[in-house]
This record gives structure tokens, sequence and C-alpha cells, in this order.
């Protein structure tokens, strides 16, 4: 199973970070979500391997990586 | 007795039976519970076996109303095994385009393509009466030649009680009620099952909080090209979804989603379903309503399909949404799967826990058809504002980008469960086999010169060899096997060999009488098959 890249890996991550900011700027909350949700879906059909998204959305959920309580 | 709903064909009205004049109840060996589709298939499988099939249905022929419209290929193999696929197909509408769209968009289109070499189409479109139509004729087609197959109309079963070795029953009739005793009984009696009911039995899943209007409607001047048309929030507001299908007789389903407090009585009445359809077609077009109706829909399963001597098929054992055509296609897979063991049983070729596989089988295709159905459902109608959002930005980009077109669900479209892992399993030893004949599958079918393959299989254990030797018959404790052998270049378009033998030059597949396969091996090893044979009858 491929392992989901949490190294850096990001060619310029300053510029990439002004961009994503940007992107949302001057955006309704609705208008957000709905970009956000464009961008997730993109990224994951790059990404293709149903196994890397799961790593992701598990770490996306639970970044300390500890068992949520409950 | 009143009719719970009218009549579209009358075909076996009630007749006294000589069990109604009997001091004690008659045992009959098998008895079916439910005139629909999947009740009237079961007593055909069972009677072109020649085991004596009594079926009670509480009305006198098939009810009105189109209801399940979209018969899969897989559900025309099997008719055709039983002998009345021809006049499906040929009644049915052929459609292989759809088209989705979001708003006033089209956003994309697609071809179900269908692949050379098979029988049936992917799918048509037919009402449901005429689908049972065709099933009830076959059944006088075979009664005239002498199968034992017996529809008793206005019998109403009241009560049923349990046994170790048979079933008791409580017929109500016009004449007042009578008993008789079944060794086997089928429950076929739909999704409110009275029998499941009679017998206390769990029926859980999820509720799904929507309603949808089904109208059909006969077009008077206009016409629609023969396509599945699905809007997501369609622009004309009639419904949160909508589904336009074409169906024979000029006739189209359309199918708007109306809500959960959608007011019934209110959205039922002529003036209102026509405003919605106003709104859809355009002023000025006419057409008449044929038929119309309101339903909400549960995922719903038994934790078992068998009770002892009672077995439970089609909705009645399993319901889910209409999206993607998985009731009648599903009933009609257990009837496929139930009709050969039975018959084994029955006629003592077959330990009884044989029996216990049709459940095994069939609820692995039922949480399938579950898992695939309530997918469609939450993307067709999103429970949560990101679950909407989400759908909303699939559509969104699929209008533009074909990566995510596949993402898109509005039904995702039946196709026959293949038994992966399941205990009737034999070895899958063709190393470089393909995927779609492996073990547990159905067999695809092929063109073989002027007949198909299918044809060829079906109701008995068939020994198929692809340049391969083995006996033309073989016996095993009772049970026959026939070989059937083919060559690869019995078929010029390669479809066999690309189809059966992948990268290997031989094959024998030991198939099923429902046509799936039981085992494969690239050569003919007696032993082999014969442990094969015996692990696919529950022997082992």
């Amino acid at each position: 199973m491929e392992k989901l890249n949490l190294k850096p890996n990001l060619s310029a991550p300053d510029d990439f970070y002004a961009d994503l900011i940007a992107a949302h700027e001057g955006l309704s909350d609705d208008d957000i979500a709905s970009v956000n949700a464009r961008l997730i879906l993109l990224l994951a059909n790059h990404i293709g391997d149903c196994s890397v998204l799961r790593q992701a959305l598990s770490i996306a959920q639970n970044p300390s990586g500890e068992k949520a309580a409950g | 007795m009143q009719d719970r709903y009218s009549l579209a064909f009358r075909l076996y009205p009630y007749q006294r039976s000589a069990d109604q004049d009997h001091a004690n109840p008659v045992w009959h060996k098998v008895i079916v519970v439910g005139g629909g589709p999947i009740g009237l298939a079961t007593a055909l499988d069972l009677g072109r076996q020649g085991i004596p099939v009594v079926v009670l249905d509480d009305h006198e022929g098939i009810g009105m109303g189109s209801r399940a419209i979209c018969f899969s290929k897989r559900c025309l193999e099997i008719a055709d095994r039983y002998g009345c696929g021809r006049p499906m197909v040929d009644k049915g509408v052929v459609w292989n385009l759809g088209k989705v769209f979001h708003d006033d968009r089209l956003i994309y289109e697609f071809n179900l393509l269908p692949e050379d070499g098979h029988r049936n189409p992917a799918f048509i479109n037919l009402q449901q009466p005429y689908f049972e139509k065709f099933i009830f004729e076959q059944i006088e087609a075979e009664i005239a030649k002498g199968a034992p197959i017996e529809v008793r109309g206005k019998n109403r079963v009241d009560a049923v009680e349990n046994h170790a070795d048979h079933v008791s029953l409580k017929v109500m009739t016009p004449d007042g009620p009578y008993e008789i005793e079944a060794g086997y009984l089928i429950a076929c009696d739909g999704a409110a099952s009275p029998v499941r009911g009679m017998l206390g039995l769990d029926f859980e899943g999820r509720v799904f909080q929507d309603s949808f209007l089904i109208a059909d409607i006969r077009m008077k001047n206009e016409s629609f090209p023969t396509e599945r048309w699905f809007w997501f929030e369609p622009w004309f507001k009639s419904g949160a979804s909508t589904l336009l299908h074409k169906q024979p007789d000029d006739i189209w389903r359309v199918d708007f989603q109306i809500g959960w407090d959608a007011d019934r009585k209110e959205e039922m009445k002529e003036e209102n379903i026509r405003h919605r359809l106003d709104a859809m077609l355009g002023k000025g077009i006419e057409y008449d309503i044929v038929w119309s109706s309101i339903y909400t829909f549960r995922c719903c399963r038994m934790k078992t399909f068998r009770l002892g001597r009672v077995l439970f098929a089609g909705d009645a054992a399993h319901q889910v949404s209409p999206f993607g055509a998985r009731g009648a296609n599903t009933g009609m897979q257990d009837v496929d799967n139930l009709g050969w063991k039975l018959g084994m049983v029955i006629n003592g070729t077959a330990p009884e826990t044989l029996l216990d596989t049709y459940h095994e089988e069939r609820a692995y295709g039922a949480d399938e058809n579950i898992l695939n159905s309530t997918r469609s459902t939450d993307f067709i109608t999103p429970k949560s504002k990101v679950s909407l959002t989400f759908r909303n930005a699939v559509l969104d980009l699929a209008e533009h980008y074909e990566f995510a077109r596949p993402i898109v669900n509005s039904g995702r479209l039946s196709v026959p469960c293949t038994y992966d892992g399941l205990s009737l399993n034999g070895p899958d030893a063709i190393t470089g086999g393909p995927a779609r004949s492996r073990v547990g599958s159905v067999c695809p079918d092929i063109l073989l010169g002027d007949g198909y393959l299918l044809d060829r299989l079906g109701s008995r254990f068939i020994l198929l060899t692809i340049d391969a030797d083995a006996p033309e018959v073989m016996e095993e404790d009772g049970i026959t096997v026939t070989r059937l052998a083919l060559s690869a270049t019995d078929d010029a378009s390669g479809a066999l060999a690309e189809r059966y033998l992948g990268s290997a030059q031989t094959g024998v597949y030991l198939i099923r009488p429902d046509q799936h396969v039981a085992a494969r091996w690239t050569d003919f090893d007696e032993h082999a098959v014969r442990a094969a044979l015996r692990t696919a009858c529950a022997k082992e």
C-alpha cells in the first residue's frame, strides 16, 4: 500500500499558502464551502489511490493520531 | 374479500379447489405465497423441474401500475432459461443512451455500449404488468405440457405455522376459510410481506426521508427520444430531482422527488400532478396521465431468508431504493438461485443444508444491492448541508471535466452479483483466467454460430470444456454433469477466449444450473471435478 507523503513536498510552501488564502478571499461561507469541495475533488482525482486518500481523511479528522474519545 | 388494488390483467379467477372440501388439510410439496413476478417465476422454475407447486394470491391477476420498469440483462437471461425472455424483449423498449442534467444544463451523456455477443440488451424498459403476464403465459404453456403448477386466485393466507417438517396455512377464500399444508413455503408476498409478519420476523434497515411522485404519461403529439434523462435540481422546479424514461405503448415514466413533508393527498390530485408536468414539458404539450403513485422507500433485509421450511424471496426478503433497478431484477436472481437448490433437496439429490446457501448467496447479493442503492440515494438526495455541497461540487466539475463524471451517481444500474468467497465455490484454478468469469460469477454470454452459449447452459450442471478433454457425462451421487465441448475457434470474434480463457490455452468450467461458475481449471481432473460438484451441492 502506498503511504501518504507526510514529509515536506511543496515546491514553494509560502506561495501555495498565499494562493490558498487568496482563493477564498471575499467569499461567503457557502461559496467557501463550494470552492473547498471542488478543490478536494480535483486533488483527490489527481492522487487517485483510495488507500492514500483514506489515510489523508483519517489524519484530517484526527491530526494527533490519537483515538477520539467515545 | 375486497381487492386492495385494481387489476391490469385478470388471469386466475377464483375457482373452488378440491382441497376446500377435505376434512383434513391437504399436503403440497411447495406452496408459493404471492403471485407477483417473483412468486410466478418461482412456480415456473419448480414446475419446469416437475415439482408440484401451488401459488396462492389474494387477487385474481396482475395489479395495475407500471411500478418496476427497468429489466436488466441478467433478469432477461433468467427469463430466457424459463422460456419467456423473448416476448419481454420484443415488447420492451431497448435503450442505451442516458443524459444527466443539472438545473438547465446538460452535464454529460453516457452510452451503455452493449458488448457484442450477448443475446440480451443491457436493459429493457417494460411495464411490470407485462413482465408478469409473460411469465404467467409461460406457466400456462408449461401446464399444457404437463407441468404441475396451480395458481389459486382470491386465496389469502391468514395464518402460517412453521413446523419441523412442514408448514401449515389457514387460507381465506370467497367460499370461506380452509387449511392446507406445505413441505416448503416460499414467501414472495412483497415488501410488506404478511407471511413475514405472521411469523414475527424482523425486517431492519434504513428509512429514507423522501418521497417520490411517479406519473406514467401518454404523449398526444410530442415525442421524446428513447433515452434516460435525469435532472439534479431541475430548472422547472418540479422536484429536487426528476427522471424521465420511455416505456412501451408511447408511455413515458416521470419520477419527481418531492420531499418527505409532501402532502400525499394534495400531491396526488390530477391538477397538481399536471402542474409539475407542465412546468417540465412546457405549455401546450398534451398528454394523458395513465397511472400515478407516490412512494417512499427503505433499504432493509431480513436477517435470514430461510427459517426451516419457510423461505423468503424478492421484496419480502429485502427492499432497496428504486435507483439502479435492483428490485425485481434482484428478486429474479433469488428465484434463479433457489429453484435448482430446492429442486435438488426435494428430489433427494442434495442435503437440506443446500438451502442455507440460498440465504448465504442471496443475502450477500442483497447487501451489495443495498450498499449500491444507499450510495445512489445519498448522492441524489443529500442528507446534510455538507453532503449537498460536495454533491453539487461534483456536478459543477462534471459539466466541464471528464474526471468527475464517474462520481456522478444517478443510480448504478443493476449487474448480477458474483458470489466471491462463498461456501459452494470450488477451485478457481485458471492462471491468467479472466476476472469476469471467475468462480462465483454468472457465465458471460457468447454468440456461437447461430445460437448463444447461455441457451446451451442452465437448469442442470454443465462441464464446459474449451479445447480440453473430458467425459461426455459424469454421475456423482445422483447428480449428472453433462459436457459442453467448445473450441476457441468456434467463435471467430475471439470473445470465447477473451471471456473464458484470458491468457490460458484451455479451460474446464463446472457450471451450476443457475449459470454461475462453480469451479474452473485448465484441464480435466476427474477427482477435482467430483469434489467441486459435491461442494457446489453442499455435500461436503
